[in-house]
């Protein structure tokens, strides 16, 4: 059981403040949407969270079973269990993926040996060709098959929980349910537990959430039942925000 | 009596940022360089071939070149596909020579051929060799070339590389160059009936004091011609590399397509490298572009992999490692390309990338 505990996040893109104080516990198993309109600070959420180069702490904290993860460098965040599923996944030239999760693993002082085997079963549970697995990291990579690649490595890695930042974006409908569904049963075989943030419902048609939050302008403003998702389908973030 | 020839100047612009200044061909007297060839014997002829690629000699290396060139000359006929990759190896081993090797490929109609050609000295030869290389590519035929400079950091190179390509014929002419003190290669590509096509390539790593320097020309004189350039290099310690290439695109060349890229990683603060690209189209109804970059290790890449777990002095090294694999991956089938891998992975080590 890991609970990810974030208490009064303030934090800041140049010297602009765009989270004004965030309060969030979420614990394994558990699937927190967080919605909201452009620029309420949802990227800036998930960065801040894994410790992007270009954004700054103004205050507050952000725990992983009580470890302060604001004061580890990035790749020890990932380490100790937490995942950041990308909007936009870099594109490496020459890097490979296989290359990428046996260091990461390495680094966990996790077993290596079953690795080849661990890649084409995660690629073929989320229908992602195995061509595709071993041409270098997002280059020549269409917007689906971006994500389940980073779908993939969520699946080898097995962190304890998964940031999602619009995993829905740039998806076809075949890629979404694959990846989607991917995390959902994550929730389940390994107790993840799960941030995602979206700017869309239909995300959360295949990933069921717990809770669904909406951010605005740097503040959670609201959080509710899964209901809530439905009430802002029909009627927009006008009335939060 | 040998009349020592005028030397150019690095005031003219195809010589800008080069060494040239710093040199005195007096110091060097002629030498043929030691040659050997691996699976050439059936294809060679006796018969010089020079001129079939270079109509006249572009500048007075090349004209130094066809003076003294001891030339290699490989006939491929008609037809011919030529599965054993040939391999020509130029040794450099007295030290104050200068040597100018010249390889003439002639590839007949719908042939093909992979040559590969490297250049070798030890550290502490002080000399200078200055290869030609022609390749004439007849209808559907296809030359793969790649020319490896593994000279030692005190030997100079100034080399020139001359494609033709005829209808439907492709070219390919690959450069990697680790070694030499100031190597430099002028890589021409023609085209110049419709449908052929070229593609060049270079992986350039320059270290300590070293420099590379590379001018490149895709010129297109027939329509539907396609060229592609990827020139990837990196400079470490108080290196230097330029780069500077033009796409020419002339009148009855519609509906070519060129492309050309150069990406340059700068591993030390002493490092420099120069980039400059350049178009010239005469045409309407072409597909062009090009980009080129000088920097440091992407920040967006290093964090890319530290979010993944990878800590960042092994995030650094298979960034770069990738860059150089992506041009390594690209090579022609058939080249055993770990000896090369392996190169650049001792001159990471020696910069210091782990």
């Amino acid at each position: 059981m890991s609970t990810l505990e974030i208490k009064g996040l303030r934090a800041a893109v140049g010297d602009k403040e765009i989270l004004k104080g965030i309060d969030l516990t979420i614990n394994s198993g558990e699937v927190h949407a967080i919605m909201g309109p452009n620029g309420a600070g949802k990227s800036t959420l998930s960065a801040i969270i894994m410790g992007k180069p270009g954004y700054r702490v103004l205050g507050g904290s952000v725990t992983l079973d009580g470890v302060d993860m604001l004061s580890l460098h990035t790749w020890e965040r990932a380490v100790a269990g937490l995942h950041l599923v990308m909007q936009y996944p870099t594109e490496v030239p020459g890097v490979h993926v296989d290359e990428v999760l046996r260091e990461a693993l390495k680094a966990r002082k996790r077993d290596i040996s079953g690795l080849t085997a661990t890649i084409s079963s995660e690629a073929s549970r989320i229908n992602f060709d195995a061509e595709l697995v071993s041409r270098a990291l997002n280059v020549d990579l269409s917007g689906g098959e971006k994500k389940r690649n980073e779908t993939l490595q969520l699946g080898v890695l097995e962190p304890k929980i998964a940031i999602l930042d619009e995993l829905d974006s740039g998806l076809d409908i075949d890629a979404l349910r694959d990846c989607a569904r991917r995390v959902e049963a994550a929730t389940h075989e390994n107790n993840l537990g799960v941030l995602a943030i979206t700017h869309y419902v239909r995300l959360l048609e295949e990933l069921k959430p717990d809770v669904i939050h909406i951010l605005s302008a740097g503040r959670i403003v609201k959080s509710g039942s899964p209901e809530l998702a439905d009430i802002l389908e029909r009627d927009g973030y006008a009335a939060f925000v | 009596m040998t009349i020592t020839p005028i030397l150019p100047s690095a005031e003219e612009e195809i010589w800008r940022y080069s060494r040239i200044g710093d040199l005195n061909l007096d110091q060097f007297s002629l030498d043929a360089a030691r040659t050997e060839t691996i699976g050439a014997d059936a294809w060679r002829t006796a018969k010089s071939l020079a001129g079939i690629a270079m109509q006249k000699p572009a500048d007075v290396f090349a004209e130094l070149n066809a003076q003294h060139g001891e030339e290699i000359t490989i006939a491929i006929p008609r037809g011919k596909s030529v599965d054993q990759v040939i391999e020509i190896v130029h040794t450099i081993d007295k030290d104050g020579v200068v040597a100018y090797p010249r390889l003439v490929i002639d590839a007949g109609e719908d042939a093909e051929v992979t040559v590969v050609e490297r250049f070798v000295s030890a550290n502490g030869i002080h000399s200078l060799v200055v290869p030609v290389l022609e390749v004439r590519a007849a209808k559907a035929a296809r030359v793969n070339y790649v020319a490896i400079n593994e000279l030692g950091i005190n030997t100079w190179k100034i080399g020139h590389q001359q494609s033709v390509g005829y209808r439907d014929s492709t070219v390919r002419l690959n450069t990697i160059a680790l070694g030499g003190d100031y190597a430099r290669v002028r890589a021409e590509a023609r085209l110049v009936e419709q449908g052929a096509s070229a593609q060049q390539l270079a992986l350039y790593f320059a270290s300590g004091t070293q420099m590379h320097d590379f001018r490149t020309l895709q010129i297109h004189q027939a329509p539907r011609t396609y060229s592609d350039l990827l020139f990837k290099g990196a400079v470490g310690g108080t290196a230097r590399s330029v780069y500077t290439g033009l796409i020419k695109i002339e009148k009855n060349a519609a509906h070519a397509e060129a492309f050309q890229t150069n990406r340059n990683l700068t591993l030390g603060d002493g490092a420099w490298a120069e980039s400059v690209p350049n178009l010239e189209i005469e045409t309407n109804e072409v597909k062009c572009s090009h980009a080129s970059t000088v920097g440091s290790i992407d920040e967006e890449q290093r964090f890319y992999l530290e979010s993944r777990g990878v800590p960042p002095e092994i995030a650094e090294r298979l960034i770069v490692f990738g860059f150089f694999n992506d041009v390594l991956d690209r090579l022609p089938r058939g080249l055993d390309t770990n000896p090369l891998r392996d190169a650049v992975a001792q001159k990471l080590d020696a910069e210091g990338v782990r």
